[in-house]
């Protein structure tokens, strides 16, 4: 299978999947500027992401509050904010994987938070997740490991191990491996990789799916300089190719400004940044670190 | 300026502590009292030792005599393997119900625990017994006894095996979607493989133990030789029996001493 065969459509491409105009018509189809007036249509960039007022707290500790944003399709959104401002838990918020305390979720077009099981799964499955400790199986293969990212669209024992699985879900593994560079080791023991390598398993399970949505935990945290801007370049390179939205925490200042097309800065409980990277510096967010 | 002075090496105890002490003291003199101990027996009590071993020894080596133990000796090991191996494969589905936040609720996880806790609390040579009265003498009343037994103890340590693995690799194929059942299978299991091969190995030799005696009560294997040899005075037959147990427990426990360091060793 070719590249452009997992290449999804553009922002405006993409906009009217026939279950997502059903919630979200006023997003899946172009918007009017100058409504009934014959005005020339201008093309809305459709939602994958929205935060309504969410916030979380753990106990009677309040992590945050009042979190609005809406991302847009096809963009790169960099999560900033000094240990403990509540990047992580917002990103697992996002995806459903803990409860929101308050506010809502909307992720591609629905409602994650309040989600039945069944329909979050169905949901999470067409997003893909990168950690920051990689989080791969140590005891599998390499092919094993890349095929669990298609356990949210094909459950069951034929995807627990490159040994049961299907010869096209092998193949889809092998091309995602192919793509981080890692075709070769696809039989190696997970656990006898460099940090490097394992993250670069990490993004190949994360996209062998072709999710619509990558989150990525500060995605080289645990990885040395060199490492890191390899794991950055690469995740960011195929995200861009698949026309793939991006929410990616990070420590890094330079990264979220280089990779995000905006960034978000999570400080003392609140969002207290929300601008395009392109007119930001770097002085602009070394104040949420304070 | 700091107080640089060392603090006393002893706190004086509290009122209370002190008479938990004192409790405490009072019920080891208690329970020993209600174990019949008796310096006096103690005392007199080597010599009488003497006096066995010196009607024990020499072991009864005899062809016919080893050739009858030995036979029941690889019969024991039989219902000791067989025993752990299907109470091992038994135990992973009911660890799975046991231990919390898998794929069972905390009813579910209670109400498994609160049995296999039942499980280990009767002993396995009351089992034997239960056994031998249900399916009848023999070999496989202590093979059931074995089983049970180690599904009570490998049922609760797989359960602890599995909660205490490191959560990451299963929330990340949990954000793929993945089933609970497909999170647990992938995530969960290999990385409680280690503990798991360690924990098995360890109920394989405790049922080798096991399994020597449960002959005492009519389930099978060489308990009936030692009980008989004691019954008819037949001191040497005995002591052969004793030293053919220990040597064959020795064994077992450097071997899977031997199999843990190469399983584990090589897997971590």
């Amino acid at each position: 299978m070719s590249d452009a065969s997992l290449k999804r459509p553009g922002p405006q491409q993409r906009a009217a999947g026939p279950g997502q105009a059903a919630h979200a018509p006023d997003r899946a189809q172009p918007a009017r500027a100058g409504h009934g007036t014959g005005a020339q249509a201008v093309p809305v960039p459709a939602i994958d992401i929205e935060a309504r007022q969410v916030a979380k707290r753990f106990g009677d500790t309040q992590i945050f509050s009042d979190v609005s944003f809406r991302l847009e399709r096809g963009r790169a959104t960099a999560l900033v904010g000094a240990n403990g401002a509540g990047k992580s838990t917002l990103l697992r918020c996002l995806m459903g994987l803990i409860p929101v305390s308050g506010g809502e979720v909307r992720l591609l077009q629905q409602t994650a938070t309040q989600a039945r099981p069944a329909a979050l799964r169905a949901l999470r499955a067409r997003v893909g997740l990168v950690s920051q400790k990689h989080n791969i199986v140590p005891r599998m293969s390499v092919l094993s490991n890349v095929l669990h990212g298609l356990l949210g669209q094909q459950g069951g024992p034929r995807h627990w191990s490159h040994v049961l699985a299907p010869a096209q879900s092998r193949a889809q593994a092998m091309q995602a491996l192919e793509k981080v560079g890692l075709a070769h080791l696809a039989l190696r023991r997970a656990d006898r990789l460099s940090g490097g390598q394992s993250q670069r398993v990490a993004i190949a399970r994360a996209i062998v799916s072709r999710p619509e949505v990558l989150f990525a935990d500060e995605p080289c945290a645990s990885l040395d300089p060199q490492a890191g801007e390899d794991v950055m370049d690469l995740f960011f390179d195929l995200a861009r190719r698949d026309g793939v939205t991006v929410v990616f925490t990070s420590h890094n200042i330079d990264h979220a400004l280089r990779y995000g097309d905006r960034v978000l800065g999570l400080a003392d409980g609140r969002m207290r940044l929300d601008a395009t990277a392109s007119s930001l510096h770097e002085s602009d967010l070394r104040g949420l670190y304070d | 300026m700091t107080d640089l002075t060392a603090p006393a090496r002893f706190e004086r105890p509290s009122a209370v502590t002190f008479l938990g002490y004192l409790a405490g003291l009072v019920l080891v003199f208690w329970c020993l009292s209600g174990a019949g101990f008796s310096m006096d027996k103690v005392m007199t009590s080597p010599p009488r030792f003497a006096d066995f071993l010196s009607r024990a020894f020499p072991p009864n080596l005899s062809g016919d005599v080893l050739g009858r133990l030995g036979w029941k000796m690889v019969e024991t090991l039989q219902i000791a393997v067989a025993g752990a191996v299907l109470g091992v494969i038994l135990s992973l589905p009911v660890a799975l119900l046991a231990a919390r936040g898998l794929i069972a609720g905390p009813w579910v996880n209670q109400t498994t625990r609160i049995v296999l806790g039942f499980i280990r609390a009767v002993p396995d040579i009351a089992w034997a017994l239960v056994f031998v009265v249900a399916v009848g003498l023999g070999p496989f009343a202590g093979m059931l006894a074995i089983l049970i037994d180690t599904v009570g103890f490998c049922g609760r340590f797989f359960a602890d095996d599995m909660e205490a693995t490191e959560k990451g690799p299963a929330e990340s194929l949990t954000a793929t979607g993945a089933r609970r059942l497909d999170v647990v299978a992938c995530a969960t299991i290999p990385a409680a493989m280690p503990a798991f091969v360690s924990t098995a190995l360890y109920a394989l030799e405790k049922a080798v133990r096991s399994s020597t005696i449960l002959g005492l009560v009519g389930a099978g294997g060489i308990g009936i030789e030692l009980k008989v040899g004691f019954d008819l005075f037949d001191y040497p037959t005995a002591l052969t029996v004793i030293l053919m147990i220990a040597v064959v427990v020795i064994g077992i426990e450097q071997l899977s001493g031997h199999a843990r360091t190469k399983i584990i060793g090589e897997q971590r």
